[in-house]
């Protein structure tokens, strides 16, 4: 019995090193979670980017399910998720509001203009302070909020049409019945 | 198969892409690069006036304690990316506004995790990344106490020396 420990305690720790690391092989560092899941959006206001006069609150899209999409001109990987976005916006199963973040906004119109533009509006925070609001660390990032205001899910990075078709349609289809 | 498109401000996010968006990727990057600089540039952050070197002292150590989410291995005090400056901007409003180093670190963390901490908080979630590597030596220490033990409890593997060998031994000595 003894004997039979001698060689299996060694065997168990040497698999346990390798499943260790072999997770850390197809774990993404740079894929943290939201702190702010399952936490009402943080109530901000900001000038809208194609009209600067008129703001957007958190609190005006109570009562639909929407998803909120940081973007910026300057960012490349939103130009690989932008054709997916597209076609969620062509669908017309939720609204999508633009955060433009960090952009200029004739920078920001003129990118809209050149790829299309699938957001039902987009708001523009030039400073950066809403986004650390929402716990932004880089974008493309897309939140999915629900009908009480709760963000339910983040993205962290482009979606792709994977993404898109297993995991955030069926929670957006989920939250509109609810 | 990770692409890095990240452009000079850091906060531009690699993606996982399939070869053909990878191409792709690579010529918008190479197009970007030869745009001029002020095109699709990310606005940066406006210079704070510094005025009290009692509060500059105090952002100074309360930046090092933080990390930049986007060069994660750096602090909030050494990072160029972008969002370091829009954090370093947040972390100097709040002191100024009369918040103490711990609800600043607090204000973070409700919006980054404990990620953004670089000495993370002991806690039911953490415990293991503090106590795991005295673990570890504990461990450690048990197996060359239990060998030692062993080594010494076990007859000296030399047998004693008869007349015969002594005589040998002192021969060849003398020789």
């Amino acid at each position: 019995m003894v004997r039979a420990w001698r060689y299996l305690l060694p065997l168990a720790v040497f698999f346990g090193l390798v499943w260790f690391m072999w997770k850390g092989l197809s774990l993404n560092p740079r894929d943290l979670p939201s702190a702010l899941i399952d936490k009402p959006v943080p109530a901000f206001s900001l000038p809208q980017l194609h009209d600067k006069t008129k703001m957007l609150n958190a609190a005006d899209m109570k009562g639909k399910v929407w998803l909120l999409n940081v973007w910026a001109s300057w960012c490349v990987s939103c130009r690989y998720e932008h054709p997916v976005l597209t076609a969620l916006a062509r669908k017309g199963v939720v609204p999508i509001v633009g955060f433009n973040w960090k952009d200029k906004p004739e920078d920001a119109k003129a990118w809209l203009v050149k790829f299309g533009d699938p957001y039902l509006l987009s708001v523009s925070d030039l400073e950066g302070r809403v986004a650390i609001d929402l716990g932004v660390y880089g974008a493309p990032e897309t939140f999915v909020i629900d009908k009480a205001g709760m963000i339910r899910y983040k993205n962290a990075g482009p979606i792709s049409e994977e993404i898109m078709n297993e995991t955030l349609l069926p929670l957006i289809q989920g939250l509109n019945k609810s | 198969m990770t692409t890095s498109t990240r452009t000079s401000n850091g906060a531009d996010r690699g993606a996982f892409l399939p070869g053909k968006a990878r191409q792709w990727v690579t010529l918008v990057i190479c197009a970007s690069l030869l745009a001029a600089g002020s095109l699709f540039a990310q606005t940066p952050t406006p210079e704070m006036p510094r005025m009290n070197p009692e509060l500059e002292a105090r952002l100074k150590k309360l930046e090092t304690e933080l990390r930049c989410l986007v060069c994660q291995n750096q602090t909030l005090a050494e990072s160029p990316a972008g969002l370091a400056g829009d954090l370093r901007r947040e972390v100097r409003l709040l002191a100024e506004s009369g918040k103490s180093d711990s609800e600043i670190k607090e204000h973070l963390k409700a919006r980054y995790g404990d990620f953004v901490l670089y000495r993370p908080a002991l806690g039911t979630r953490t415990w293991l990344l503090w106590f795991g590597p005295f673990v570890l030596l504990a461990g450690g220490a048990m197996v060359v106490v239990v060998i030692a033990r062993r080594v010494r409890a076990t007859p000296a593997a030399t047998p004693a020396l008869n007349q015969e060998d002594r005589d040998r031994a002192s021969k060849l000595l003398d020789d």
